[in-house]
């Protein structure tokens, strides 16, 4: 189908017309969390349809306990923290603690766009330890390990990378072996699958049987993605669709996927809301070890149980809509969050309380 | 004078004077400043508008504008906004220590063009020279008085029915200062909208009370303005998104950078709320000046969601907040 042609009035009254029970749709990546919210496709859609926020948002998973150990690393007064701009507000285990907090006492936060950007930072400033903080899934993973590539290279032996990169596969399968899982389709993050490709979908289909569809991000994408899934749930046949055919190949792109083998490999890891998932991190290599904060450092990750009020990690897992959190918009919002679903700009309760 | 600031040139002596007489009075010259007293004796009006505003933004020097046209254009059209003509500006330099002198006279001599455009002199003035690493390089505070020309300016006039106009596109600024910070990011031409709004809000005041508000979207943006209008009444404002201006560049450069242009500072643009009979007379008002060019209605007040501003795109309908805790840096 062209989108060109596409007329997303007719296609929405099409949907509601398909007969369709109660079902749920989720995506697993921030941006298109961010762009549903922002698209108002929730507005239009029927009832039946609801569409959850899954484990997509590279903070929303990172245990509180990570957080934790960062913000002690930051208050060292030998190191840099160089991080991503959605990492900053993220609260520790201690309300109100974050790298924000810690920056206002004194400890250097230097937020950049690229992971190459911490290593010219640690060019610059040479007595100095500067660390990245490697957040985020198959899509920020080969920047990551490009910027290990480079330091070494380099000869900069004052950058580390502390690794919180995750990578989506495990995170689905664990997220489908929860007893009370309940959803009828997935549409698959674009970006993720720029990298590894639209077939590392595919098990959702021959293996669980659920209907799967890579989409891009654009409100006619996505509103394209969802049809096609609502499609295929209607015929009863699983498959696995690219309708992101512009940006995602089949295959993927080999040479990030190089780059990332090269320098990162599979850990065990845990994540908020789900708890530990075997081999879904990355770390660094052990001929890297030089460039792993984790090893320079000495850091251990304590508790990371994630307690309390906050209902962040139902919220991850799609069992929770973000307003239904008994915190949301009251002792949760914006500019005092207690979960990172609410700090992330990729964050559910985030997009929520923004536009809806 | 010597090739960057030092503290010798906020002491108070004989460098200061040599930095007042030789930068700031020669190229901002008119008889209230060159008197050279501790305050200025101004020919008055009976009404006044006085406004102040301080300046920080980062880099100093950015795509289409400075912190010297910024300072002049941010206190001008708060004193435009608020229904004055604005006349005289008061201008505090803050200089860290090792400011380059060429750097300063770039940004006097950007205030003096700017000054001229909005029609406002600068009639007082201080100067400090902060120690090297206690301030950024340069920060300006301006304050600004301006004659009152329309009396009732205020969101409290808003009415059911109203329309919603802007003077064209909505982001710019906030989206090329950011762009001036991530130099490495994109190849850009996106440059600030900054600019004095005294002229076309002249040209708008006639509209009487059919001329309800006017603001100009600065820190917040668009969507941030328009939330303070209805916030905690029974009015709605309703935008549609198709109709709203915004650069095809400052949309891609905002995917980009994870922004949104409705919440991106405008430095050049004003929000107007008019009468639904005075609203074509005014996209034609706006429509003739340079500032107005690209105006736009972009929607209209109703009473559907009391206190809330709804943005309809091609898909549906979104709620849009105020700005909240964004990770913006110094931009203004």
């Amino acid at each position: 189908m062209s989108l060109e042609n596409f007329n997303p009035a007719e296609i929405l009254s099409e949907i509601s017309r398909m007969g369709l029970p109660q079902l749920n749709l989720m995506e697993v990546c921030g941006t298109h969390t961010m762009a549903i919210a922002k698209s108002g496709l929730r507005s239009s859609l029927p009832e039946n349809v609801k569409l959850l926020s899954g484990p997509g948002c590279p903070v929303c998973v990172t245990p509180s306990g990570v957080i934790d150990e960062i913000l002690a690393l930051a208050m060292r007064s030998d190191v840099i923290i160089a991080t991503y701009g959605d990492m900053i507000k993220v609260p520790g285990s201690v309300h109100g603690k974050s790298l924000a907090s810690v920056r206002a006492l004194g400890a250097r936060v230097e937020v950049v766009y690229s992971p190459l950007d911490a290593v010219a930072l640690a060019e610059k400033n040479k007595g100095d330890e500067v660390v990245f903080l490697g957040a985020g899934f198959e899509t920020t993973a080969p920047g990551t390990a490009a910027a290990i590539g480079a330091a070494k290279d380099g000869g900069i032996t004052n950058f580390s990378v502390l690794s919180m990169l995750k990578t989506v596969e495990p995170a689905l399968r664990a997220l489908i072996a929860q007893e009370d899982f309940a959803v009828s389709g997935f549409l698959c993050p674009g970006h993720v699958a720029t990298v590894i490709g639209a077939n590392a979908f595919s098990f959702l289909a021959e293996e669980y049987n659920i209907p799967c569809v890579v989409g891009g991000f654009e409100p006619r994408e996505i509103l394209d993605a969802v049809y096609r899934l609502l499609l295929q749930i209607k015929s009863g046949k699983a498959r696995l669709e690219n309708a992101y055919p512009n940006a995602v190949r089949a295959e993927g792109n080999p040479l990030a996927r190089k780059i990332m083998e090269k320098y990162l490999t599979p850990r065990t890891d845990v994540w908020r809301g789900l708890g530990e998932i075997p081999m879904s991190g990355l770390c660094l290599r052990e001929e890297y070890s030089d460039f792993d904060a984790e090893r320079k450092f000495a850091i251990t990750y304590k508790n990371t149980e994630d307690t309390g009020a906050c209902r962040c990690g139902d919220v991850i897992c799609g069992r929770l809509s973000p307003h239904e959190c008994p915190m949301f918009g009251k002792a949760c919002t914006p500019e005092n969050p207690v979960g990172p679903c609410m700090v992330s700009g990729e964050g559910a309760c985030a997009a929520m309380y923004k536009y809806m | 004078m010597d090739e960057i600031i030092t503290l010798d040139y906020g002491s108070g002596g004989k460098k200061t004077s040599e930095l007042i007489d030789n930068l700031i009075v020669k190229n901002l010259s008119n008889s209230a400043l060159s008197a050279l007293g501790d305050g200025a004796v101004l020919q008055g009006a009976e009404k006044l508008v006085f406004s102040t505003d301080s300046f920080v933004v980062s880099p100093c020097f950015f795509p289409g504008g400075d912190i010297g046209k910024l300072s002049v254009c941010g206190t001008v059209n708060d004193v435009a906004m608020s229904g004055g003509i604005p006349k005289y500006l008061s201008l505090s330099f803050i200089i860290e220590e090792g400011f380059a002198t060429g750097d300063l006279e770039k940004i006097i001599l950007s205030i003096k063009k700017t000054a001229e455009k909005a029609g406002v002199s600068v009639v007082t003035g201080d100067t400090k020279v902060v120690e090297r690493g206690r301030g950024d390089g340069i920060y300006i505070n301006t304050a600004g008085i301006g004659f009152l020309a329309h009396n009732n300016l205020s969101p409290k006039n808003i009415r059911e029915g109203d329309k919603i106009i802007i003077s064209g596109t909505a982001g710019d600024h906030g989206t090329a200062v950011m762009l001036a910070r991530e130099k490495n990011l994109v190849e850009s031409e996106i440059l600030s909208d900054c600019t004095p709004l005294a002229a076309l809000s002249q040209e708008l005041y006639p509209l009487g009370e059919n001329l309800r508000v006017l603001r100009d979207p600065t820190r917040g943006g668009v969507a941030t303005t328009l939330c303070e209008f209805v916030e905690g009444t029974e009015l709605t404002v309703e935008l549609y998104e198709r109709d709203i201006p915004v650069r095809d560049d400052v949309s891609a450069a905002c995917e980009i950078l994870g922004l949104d242009p409705l919440y991106c500072a405008c430095e050049g643009k004003l929000l107007c709320v008019v009468s639904p009979e005075s609203a074509a007379e005014a996209l034609s008002i706006m429509r003739s000046t340079e500032e107005g060019r690209n105006a736009a209605i972009i929607g209209e007040i109703t009473a559907s969601r009391p206190g809330r501003v709804l943005v309809h795109g091609e898909l549906g309908t979104r709620i849009a907040a105020k700005l909240t805790g964004a990770l913006l840096p110094r931009i203004c």
